[in-house]
């Protein structure tokens, strides 16, 4: 729908200070930076800080850490499936390298895999390619301009946008092979924007001290997830895809290593034993949880079952206390609402304004600090815009782009965004756009090296499942790096480990009924069931007549 | 949990529309996507939900209106419903996709033409452009290969999310989606120039040009990585190509 008359009224405001804020932009008058301790204060307005949104998980290697109620609930829930009834003398499959995950990283991961000589099966819920990967618009990080930039500026902006609490080991690895990740993408075809010489188009994302943000329009995770998941399905015969196929527990053997895993047939509602040499844990993130309520431009599989079974099979989790809120996510239209407005208009140019039509933060701090800014915003300083439905909004002053670099730049940088707009009759050239921060991102996640092993010999980790590179706030742009460069990696070590250091042994699942008997002890609620596998946005009034088919997700 | 659909008709005065969903009637709040709508009305996704945004092609979606011969289409997560619509989804149609090996390939049109002959089985009929959802100009970037322009191929072709719809309404039977793919592939990796810059900086990294400057700020203590890092030099948001930073001794 397109705005109301009332929202017209308030865009009017906008527009009477746009140009003087054009102006502002092109002398580089901008509003200053918050210094460190400026960023602190202002984070008290951050989600994260609420202690009533978290709590003390009471099972597990990580017993006693406080993180989310939703993830808790799914870590503290029994197996979806009694370990028990799996029969594991009976295996349905058998490969070098299971891959559990069929975005970026669990692709990416596979193709190495393969180049190292292994055979490879990704185990994926959805098609292969459902993932937040191809969701992620803006760009991807690296310093691959030696006139001005380098892997040591990288290197402190990611831990300046992390509180520099990040693993240093995960962020040298991350951002020396950031230039590599490129390249190789260069050449499997993907097409990123570039001048006529070759020169790769770079931008500033929040954060950045230096624009090395590359892009492909902004669909950049499409045009990367699309292109790797093409030439995986080059190499027929050797990387099995097995879709509609979550995997709902972990196979470990009786050395202790990880050797498969149970996956679960969403259609014919089998579940399969895959027993492999060497696992990758790829599974990305959690925004289905709807953490705290918020809505989510997440993908409808990111519901954390990579956590839950790498954190049953002995695996401690890491900077889950923490959850990225995308500062700009749609609140209007409502039936765009959660989506993702890439940080590349802000980039770009575009201001965050209030309902007096003034700009009240700099557009590229990082993320939880513009998140933060919005909310008070809205709650405490009480300049947000009011939606029909009563929710509140900061507008993203999407027409300055066009005036500071040329009619046509939005329709032509963000063609995504545009056609979504104008489904509604809204021209994001000429009328700007209402958000408010929106889950985005798993900052945190299971325990890995720079080699992408984890404690349990066997099972690598790769991607948004995995936590410490991005210490408590990622950066835009990185993540899109971290899935390739811990993708590449896992699927080297993976293949390495199978050739190498691989132990035949007895499949078991003992860790799983140990769990479960833990769970069952600690006196935590003993109704759930874990992975959740898929959200259920069922109509309440539905729901209540479907006697038969939820148990916290739906078992059907 | 909150929930998509919960959300949308909450506080909302919630206007019922019947739909037909695969020829059966529900109601459904008129302000409702078609993906929230078949949420409402009781049905849970396994296939035809991706990721809701508009750009995997998961969901593709027809659908036609009642004394109307048209065939419409559009993605069930960005359709707004609208009263006594039928449709169905099309998760899934299958199409052939030729295996080959990348590396091998130099950006010939003829190399396009030998994985995909059915292209010329074309009779620019149309169906492929009318049935996208994302207005992508499918026939013209099929022409654009056929003539050897791999290049508007690959621009023509960009915003493709691989439904399936354009092959499924297909007369010469052919999939659109992989030929658009090769063509951007072949265009991405060998008919554009490569970024020198790129190979140069990869070359630096692997002789090790930044290791003791990395290995410096790993060994920092925490309040002077926070000075570090409050005393880096910022690139102007409106600075150029050109500009270079006053210190480069961690270039």
């Amino acid at each position: 729908m397109p705005y109301t008359e009332e929202l017209k009224r308030l865009i009017k405001v906008v527009e009477s200070t746009r140009a003087e804020r054009v102006e502002r932009k092109r002398h580089n008058q901008e509003v200053p930076f918050l210094s460190l301790d400026e960023r602190k204060e202002m984070l008290r307005y951050h989600p994260d800080v609420k202690e009533e949104g978290r709590r003390e998980l009471r099972v597990g290697p990580s017993k006693g850490y406080r993180i989310a109620h939703e993830m808790a609930d799914v870590l503290e829930a029994k197996c979806r499936v009694n370990p028990e009834a799996i029969d594991l003398s009976h295996v349905d499959c058998e490969t070098d390298v299971l891959i559990i995950g069929g975005g970026g990283a669990g692709t990416s991961a596979a193709l190495l895999a393969e180049q190292n000589g292994a055979r490879v099966m990704i185990a994926t819920k959805l098609r292969h390619g459902d993932a937040n990967t191809m969701m992620a618009e803006g760009g991807i990080q690296a310093a691959t301009k030696g006139h001005k930039d380098s892997p040591y500026y990288h290197y402190l902006d990611v831990m300046g946008g992390g509180h520099f609490k990040n693993v240093p080991e995960l962020v040298e690895t991350l951002v020396n092979e950031a230039p590599d990740v490129i390249k190789w993408l260069e050449g499997l075809g993907c097409n990123f924007s570039k001048s006529e010489d070759g020169t790769l188009k770079t931008i500033h994302g929040g954060g950045t001290c230096r624009k090395r943000m590359h892009f492909a329009a902004d669909i950049t995770g499409a045009e990367m997830m699309r292109t790797i998941r093409d030439e995986a399905r080059n190499r027929k015969g050797v990387i099995t895809v097995i879709e509609f196929s979550p995997a709902v527990e972990l196979i470990l053997n009786e050395h202790g290593h990880c050797a498969g895993a149970v996956l679960y047939n969403l259609e014919t509602e089998e579940y399969l034993v895959v027993k492999a040499k060497s696992v990758v844990m790829a599974t990305g993130g959690c925004g289905r949880l709807h953490i705290q309520g918020f809505m989510t431009t997440n993908h409808y599989g990111a519901t954390a079952d990579g956590i839950v079974l790498g954190y049953r099979a002995g695996v401690k989790i890491c900077f889950l206390h923490t959850v990225q809120y995308h500062p700009t996510g749609i609140v209007f239209p409502e039936q765009a609402e959660g989506i993702l407005i890439t940080e590349k208009f802000r980039g770009s140019g575009a201001n965050l304004v209030n309902i007096d039509g003034q700009q009240f933060v700099n557009e590229r701090e990082p993320r939880d600090v513009e998140a933060s800014s919005i909310i008070k915003e809205c709650i405490v300083r009480a300049k947000g815009i009011p939606t029909p439905t009563g929710k509140l909004g900061i507008w993203l002053d999407s027409p300055m782009i066009d005036m500071l670099s040329g009619e046509g730049t939005v329709e032509r940088e963000f063609p995504g965004k545009f056609i979504l707009y104008k489904r509604f009759d809204i021209d994001i050239s000429k009328e700007p756009m209402l958000i408010y921060p929106t889950l985005h991102y798993q900052n945190g996640g299971l325990e890995y090296d720079s080699n992408c092993r984890t404690s349990v010999p066997g099972l690598f980790v790769a991607g948004e499942v995995g936590g410490g590179v991005h210490g408590e706030n990622r950066l835009m742009g990185n993540s899109l790096l971290d899935i390739m460069v811990f993708g590449r990696i896992a699927g080297k070590s993976a293949a390495q480990y199978a050739k190498e250091s691989y132990r035949d042994g007895k499949l078991t699942l003992e860790h799983a009924s140990k769990y479960n008997s833990e769970v069952e002890a600690s006196g935590v609620d003993q109704g759930r069931v874990a992975p959740m596998i898929l959200p259920d946005y069922t109509d309440a009034r539905i729901r209540e007549k479907q006697l038969t088919a939820h148990y916290v997700g739906t078992l059907r | 949990m909150s929930t998509d659909a919960q959300e949308v008709t909450a506080g909302v005065e919630a206007k019922l529309i019947p739909i037909y969903v695969m020829g059966k009637r529900y109601d459904v709040p008129d302000s409702l996507t078609i993906m929230k709508a078949i949420e409402y009305a009781g049905y849970k996704y396994i296939r035809g939900c991706g990721c809701r945004g508009g750009v995997c092609g998961a969901c593709a979606t027809v659908f036609r209106k009642p004394g109307d011969y048209k065939i419409y289409t559009g993605l069930a997560c960005q359709t707004v419903v609208e009263p006594e619509m039928y449709l169905t989804q099309i998760p899934f149609y299958p199409a052939n996709r030729a295996v080959y090996d990348f590396g091998s390939l130099t950006g010939r049109p003829e190399e396009i033409f030998a994985l995909y002959p059915e292209l010329f089985r074309c009779v620019a009929c149309n169906a492929c452009t009318k049935v996208c959802p994302m207005d992508v100009e499918v026939l013209d970037y099929i022409s654009a290969v056929k003539r050897g322009d791999i290049e508007a191929a690959a621009r023509i072709s960009f915003d493709c999310i691989q439904c399936g719809l354009c092959a499924s309404r297909c007369f010469a039977e052919m999939p659109q989606y992989h030929i658009g793919q090769l063509a951007r592939r072949l265009w991405g990796a060998y008919l554009t120039p490569k970024a020198e810059h790129l190979k140069t900086m990869v070359a630096n990294i692997q002789a090790g040009r930044f290791s003791d400057g990395l290995s410096g700020l790993k060994a920092m203590s925490q309040d002077t990585l926070k000075k570090t890092y409050q005393d880096r030099e910022m690139e102007p948001a409106t600075g150029g190509e050109d500009w270079t930073p006053k210190d480069r001794q961690y270039l």
